[in-house]
């Protein structure tokens, strides 16, 4: 177990497995998977000795539906998948959102579709990790970039399930769940608490507040909480036929997240006076962003970036803030091209959006790629 | 003077919405006759997990207890993270056949070899009752379904011989028709912290009576009665004897 204030030198998913200890997860369940195994084999050594529980279930579809079992029994859960098993979990990813069940599902996005190269990386679960599920939702979705960020965003991951009392997924990807970085693990972590309802003095499925979420009931304490994935009332009861139910649910579900969508959202945002250029990127192929603009740099050419440590709810001011200052925005991603939408939504017509794309196979976009597409930008 | 079940349900939601003749309430009634029996005043200490379908609809939202109306399916993985984290809580499951025995079977046969005390009631009424009668995975041979127009051609599953095969400590088959033998069953369960299961084959008059020529329920009934072999005497039996009918009784019985 990693101490508080100690430097290490270890592997992405390491990280991640050690902050979810240190955010206060005390379940996991999961399915082995390339490239997310590590998570749970470093798990299942140390969730015992803190006093959780640690099972691999038979598939991923019982990995989530356990997790978000332990979750009504009062525990911070986790599970970790890669593309297959997080297409296979998204059923009870909706389930969560809709019976409001805190939860981390950590997703090392390798290459798809279907079974795809299991060891290799890529970034093509980008729109699967926003609208995954069927119906009307919103998530919450970070990206690392490094070892370290495995390690934070894992923390930030518990703590935004449980102050929004919802699923959270840490979309990470092969190249940095893989990697082996310094981690500098903080004097002191900040670790939001459940907050759970004892009594029923107030619903455990609405809030006054839209931008809060309800306390989460106890179990097996005579409180009869009624859960349900169904449409349902402030008490859980069934409304299956009553649109103003649905309506004012979902509607509170949304903007529960989308509402507190700047208060959630992180990212780096380094604007250069005078830069004619920009980058929207995040995880693996930031990477290899920092790695191009360094390389200009050092040429002269100034060069904007926007990287997005949150991917949902999606920083539309971010990307507006940028594309007012530079006349082209490069968006480099490790797939056909899912990121590149969001920002063009986002940039509106305000400046041009070149979209660099790459089918992989387990090659990272590399900076001179990048560095080519500026290249031909300045003739 | 109240009806002495009104104490573990939810009075809001009555009446319950099951067709008239469903085997449900009369499970129901078993499950709560065995309660009061053994003296509980209410569930507290009692989670009641559900999958989808009408046999989910028994706790979800009639009990008065803690009731996790879970995916098509997945009721056992849910009540496998709760079992997991709340050790001390009665952690129950009941579900239908489709949702138990068809979607969710994987889970069922993990959890019988995980050996957590979870206890499944499963209640076979052999047709996907709640959208309109296709053909289960227990739906008997050569029937008639909305889905099976020329009859079924597959084999039902018969998942209380798969619990006993796994060595689940407890494994019991019954009917509807045999009302005490069911209740005294779910007594034995409810206070040992042992995987356990119980199947119910139970009557579907709007949906499975109609296709096997079955008017009324209590017809069901009596086709349960005339069809049911006791395990003991099934035991000395012939394959080609028992074809088609149910066995009932204990499978297996380590709990006492």
């Amino acid at each position: 177990m990693l101490k508080m204030g100690e430097k290490y030198f270890i592997q992405g998913n390491i990280a991640c497995a050690e902050a979810a200890i240190i955010a206060g997860c005390r379940f996991f369940a999961a399915y082995p998977i390339t490239p997310a195994s590590e998570i749970g084999e470093r798990l299942s050594e140390l969730l015992p000795s803190v006093g959780g529980r640690f099972i691999q279930m038979e598939d991923e579809i019982a990995s989530i539906n356990a997790v978000i079992g332990a979750s009504w029994a009062g525990a911070k859960a986790m599970t970790a998948t890669s593309g297959p098993g997080f297409s296979l979990m998204q059923e009870g990813i909706g389930y969560a959102f809709m019976t409001e069940t805190p939860c981390v599902i950590v997703v090392v996005q390798r290459v798809g579709p279907a079974t795809g190269q299991a060891s290799k990386g890529a970034q093509g679960n980008f729109y699967q990790s926003r609208w995954g599920t069927h119906g009307d939702y919103s998530a919450i979705v970070l990206a690392p970039n490094s070892v370290q960020e495995m390690f934070d965003l894992t923390i930030k991951a518990f703590n935004h399930a449980e102050e929004y009392r919802t699923p959270v997924i840490l979309l990470a990807d092969e190249l940095t769940a893989h990697m082996f970085e310094p981690v500098e693990v903080p004097e002191k972590v900040e670790v939001k608490e459940r907050r759970i309802a004892l009594d029923n003095s107030e619903p455990f499925f609405d809030s006054k507040d839209p931008l809060k979420a309800p306390p989460m009931p106890k179990l097996g304490i005579g409180l009869n909480v009624l859960v349900t994935g169904s449409t349902h009332n402030e008490w859980g009861y069934r409304a299956t036929s009553d649109p103003i139910v649905h309506r004012k649910l979902i509607t509170r579900l949304y903007y529960k997240i989308e509402g507190n969508a700047k208060r959630i959202c992180e990212y780096e945002l380094d604007i250069h006076d005078g830069s004619k250029i920009g980058i929207v990127s995040y995880g693996c192929s930031s990477r290899s962003a920092y790695g191009a603009i360094e390389i200009l740099s050092e040429e002269g050419l100034k060069i904007s970036h926007l990287r997005l440590k949150t991917l949902w709810p999606f920083p539309d001011w971010a990307v507006e803030e940028l594309s007012s200052k530079v006349d082209v925005i490069i968006v480099p991603e490790l797939s056909l091209g899912q990121l590149v939408r969001e920002v063009e939504r986002a940039a509106y017509d305000k400046t041009k959006i070149i979209s660099l794309t790459k089918v992989g196979g387990g090659e990272l976009i590399k900076p001179h790629e990048i560095i080519e597409v500026i290249r031909r930008l300045q003739k | 003077m109240k009806h002495y079940a009104i104490k573990y349900l939810r009075e809001e939601v009555l009446p319950t919405p099951f067709c008239p003749g469903c085997g449900n309430g009369m499970i129901i009634n078993a499950l709560f006759k065995a309660l009061t029996e053994l003296g509980y005043e209410d569930l507290r200490n009692f989670v009641f997990c559900s999958g989808i379908g009408c046999g989910a609809w028994i706790p979800s939202p009639h009990f008065k207890a803690d009731t996790i109306h879970t995916l098509h399916g997945r009721a056992i993985p849910v009540a496998t993270g709760i079992k997991l984290m709340r050790p001390e809580l009665n952690v129950f499951v009941i579900s239908g056949d489709g949702d138990l025995a068809g979607i969710g079977l994987s889970h069922l046969i993990h959890a019988a070899r995980r050996e957590l005390g979870i206890k499944v009631i499963m209640v076979n009424n052999m047709i996907y009752g709640m959208t309109g009668g296709q053909v289960s995975p227990t739906t008997p041979k050569g029937v008639k379904t909305t889905t099976t127009p020329y009859g079924n051609l597959e084999k039902p599953l018969d998942v209380a011989k798969i619990m006993a095969a796994m060595k689940v400590p407890y494994v019991a088959k019954w009917t509807t028709y045999h009302m005490i033998p069911l209740k005294n069953s779910i007594k034995k369960i409810i206070n040992v912290d042992k995987f356990s299961f119980i199947e119910v084959i139970s009557q579907c008059p709007t949906n499975y009576g109609k296709n096997v020529g079955f008017r009324k329920p209590f017809e069901m009934l009596k086709w349960f009665k005339e069809n049911s072999i006791p395990i003991s005497k099934a035991k000395d039996m012939k394959e080609e004897e028992l074809e088609g009918k149910i066995i009932v009784g204990e499978y297996v019985n380590q709990i006492e």
